[in-house]
């Protein structure tokens, strides 16, 4: 007998819920293969696709459009076209029956971030999955204005088969935010203080957009760390960069002015909720970060151009580039600027491509690094 | 980093860290030390319900104890921030603000503008306001509205520790007299907070939830209850977005305007009583800027026109509720 698969409420992010089903992008009897994407489902802070892990014919949407469901209730049923429609019947009946929303002191019992004291720096981190012996961790460096929440869709898919770890690099997030530091070695610097302080010896590095540089200075200041290279959307790989972006970026003060200015990193403009408008103005709100964010953007890319060039530090790394065709931040054409290296330019895709094209970036970086 | 603290303590915590970044900044009212006259630390209270705890301790000389005497001590305030000090002075119930009406209404209020831009006079005055707590007619009014009503003054409700934190380093940080008002249900409230230190800007709303259906502009507490009855709703398919002006004065109108003419239906809930209060300054707004906007009479969820009763029975009726908040929202939304 085939067995029947359960979709479920996915858990983006530490502090989710609850989700709301947006729309569903799959009917009932449609045929299903793993990473298809099954619905839309939006949670506080953002909404994504659902995307099926196993083969099958979609059977039941339990349900409906505009539901708010909490995490890990029953969405929808994936079985083979020949189950009987009593066993499909009988077995959502005892999951209602037995499933328990996760109470509001669950969301303290997971996963915590944690901090680290590098140099005067304190770095906040998120570590998911459990270390596997012969299988290097995988650490994820988000972008400029950016925090370890960037990894959103990405962090807890990869952590699937390693450890997995995301950080707040200085100035962003939850790390310390006046450090003085105007370039991505000064940022590596801080990279790599803090591989040594949680006893990374080495790791596989997946960067996004000013991280793709972090993670290049990485690989040039300390290769024996670097055991390959995931750049998406990588600064330091050619001296094109949107100025009017980073300026509106460091001196948005408001609602209005900040949501134009974020609406450039997705193809999707619609997944600019207020919910992220107002996140990113009470990051920009806390003291110090504005002079963070100005300091970095005048040392790494003023006048409208990068000035740290990096394509000879991922010589004899293995090197995975990917890149949204529209990225209306940095231009795809830098993708093809490392010899050697794998190459996928996504049509249609933005800057925000981890986000936006979760589960291809998955596979992608999950075949890359084994 | 953001960890979970109360609205008291995020309060304390501004006070603290503009104290340490400024050093023209002091704290003054009835008892915020409480104990001032001994060296330790041990018999000061830090106020009555001791949200200025540990200031006069860390910030020595900065935390004075005053005389029962509101017009007296608030004056002083007044003429010290006129003469560069940023004084915080703490007044502990609003409802004694009718002794220094002069101070507030006709002094401070109008430095700025009488001597031509020339004089600025950045004193916050922090006061607790409200009903819920058997307390009485003297200490249990929602006075904003008054305050809000005269020019030169800038008006701070906030309803939840992350704003209670930033928007008192702003009020602090404000060139212009400020009256901070703490809702004295919400000093338990927790929520996440970062210890670092943060503003709010003045009239700038938040959009506490979105929601299609009908619009709720929310006050101090009564955000809470708003988010209470909006919960109810939703369970009967009716999307709230509820809005939070945290500052009366200067009041984000654009931001409840945008959301009215997209909803087409508003309620507007304030535990003041009704006539004159912020409840009938927003819906006469709205009724002259968004008229044709309006699919529904607007609702106002007030107290009603009578002193706060002391019955405990009476005041539990006397305050606006969730339950009254979903009935009235029911009413905009069945109207047509």
């Amino acid at each position: 007998m085939s067995a029947i698969f359960t979709v479920t409420m996915p858990k983006w992010g530490l502090s989710m819920q609850e989700g709301k089903v947006n729309l569903w992008l799959k009917e009932v009897g449609d045929r299903i293969e793993p990473g298809e994407e099954i619905l839309e489902v939006e949670s506080e802070k953002i909404s994504g696709a659902v995307e099926a892990a196993t083969t099958g014919v979609l059977r039941r949407q339990v349900a409906q459009a505009d539901e708010v469901l909490p995490v890990g209730a029953l969405l929808g049923v994936i079985a083979d076209k020949d189950v009987d429609d009593a066993l499909i019947d009988d077995l959502i009946a005892r999951f209602q029956a037995e499933f328990v929303p996760p109470s509001a002191d669950d969301a303290d019992s997971g996963p915590q971030t944690q901090t680290v004291k590098v140099g005067n720096v304190e770095v906040r981190y998120l570590k998911l999955g459990e270390d596997v012996a012969g299988k290097e961790p995988l650490l994820l460096i988000h972008g400029f204005g950016g925090d370890l929440n960037n990894w959103l869709f990405n962090h807890a898919p990869l952590s699937e088969s390693r450890a997995v770890y995301a950080l707040d690099l200085p100035g962003h997030g939850s790390t310390t935010k006046v450090t003085g530091i105007d370039s991505l070695d000064g940022l590596a610097e801080v990279v790599v203080g803090f591989m040594d302080a949680i006893g990374l010896e080495c790791a596989h590095l997946a960067g996004h957009s000013m991280g793709g540089g972090v993670s290049l200075a990485v690989a040039k200041r300390a290769p024996n760390k670097v055991k390959s290279l995931s750049l998406i959307a990588s600064a330091g790989l050619g001296s094109e960069i949107n100025g009017a972006y980073i300026d509106g970026f460091v001196s948005a003060a408001s609602r209005n002015a900040l949501k134009p200015v974020l609406a450039q990193l997705y193809s999707n403009e619609s997944l600019v909720t207020r919910s992220m408008i107002d996140d990113m103005l009470k990051f920009k709100r806390l003291e110090g970060v504005d002079s963070a964010l100005a300091t970095l953007a005048g040392g790494l890319f003023a006048g409208g151009r990068q000035s740290a060039q990096l394509v000879a530090a991922a010589a004899g790394k293995p090197t995975l580039v990917i890149w949204g065709e529209n990225d209306r931040v940095i231009p795809s054409s830098h993708a093809t600027a490392i010899p050697g290296a794998t190459v996928k330019v996504m049509p249609g895709q933005g800057h925000m491509v981890q986000l936006e094209a979760a589960g291809e970036v998955n596979k992608l970086i999950g075949e890359f690094i084994g | 980093m953001a960890r979970k603290i109360t609205y008291q303590q995020a309060i304390n915590e501004a006070l603290d860290q503009e104290m340490s970044r400024d050093p023209s900044v002091i704290v003054m009212g009835e008892d915020v030390a409480g104990g001032a006259g001994s060296p330790g630390e041990d018999d000061a209270w830090g106020g009555v319900l001791g949200v200025t705890k540990g200031l006069y301790a860390k910030h020595p000389g900065r935390v004075m104890d005053t005389p029962i005497s509101e017009s007296g001590y608030i004056g002083a305030a007044v003429g010290a921030a006129c003469n560069g000090l940023r004084p915080v002075a703490e007044l502990m119930f609003i409802d004694f603000m009718g002794v220094c009406f002069d101070q507030i209404f006709n002094q401070a209020a109008k430095f700025r503008y009488m001597f031509g831009g020339k004089a600025k006079t950045p004193v916050v005055i922090r006061a607790m306001y409200g009903a819920g707590f058997r307390a009485a007619a003297q200490h249990s009014q929602c006075l904003y509205n008054m305050f809000t009503h005269v020019p030169g003054l800038k008006v701070v409700v906030p309803s939840n520790p992350y704003d209670a934190k930033g928007l008192l380093i702003q009020s602090i940080r404000d060139n212009d007299p400020v009256i901070f008002l703490e809702h004295k249900a919400l000093y338990t409230m927790e929520g996440d907070v970062p210890a670092e230190s943060y503003i709010v800007p003045f009239g700038e709303a938040a959009v506490v939830q979105e929601g299609d259906d009908v619009t709720i502009v929310a006050i101090g507490r009564m955000v809470n209850y708003a988010k209470e009855a909006a919960a109810n709703l939703r369970k009967k398919g009716i999307q709230c977005e509820i809005i939070d002006p945290r500052t009366t004065s200067p009041l984000d109108t654009d931001t409840i305007l945008e959301s009215v003419e997209r909803t087409g239906r508003l309620v507007v809930v304030d535990e003041s009583s009704p006539r004159c209060s912020m409840a009938s300054d927003i819906s006469g707004f709205i009724a002259q800027e968004a008229f044709g906007a309006l699919k529904a009479p607007i609702q106002m969820v007030t107290a009603p026109h009578v002193p706060v009763p002391f019955a405990a029975s009476l005041e539990d009726l006397y305050i606006p509720s969730p339950a009254r908040i979903e009935e009235a929202v029911m009413k905009v939304k069945e109207y047509r």
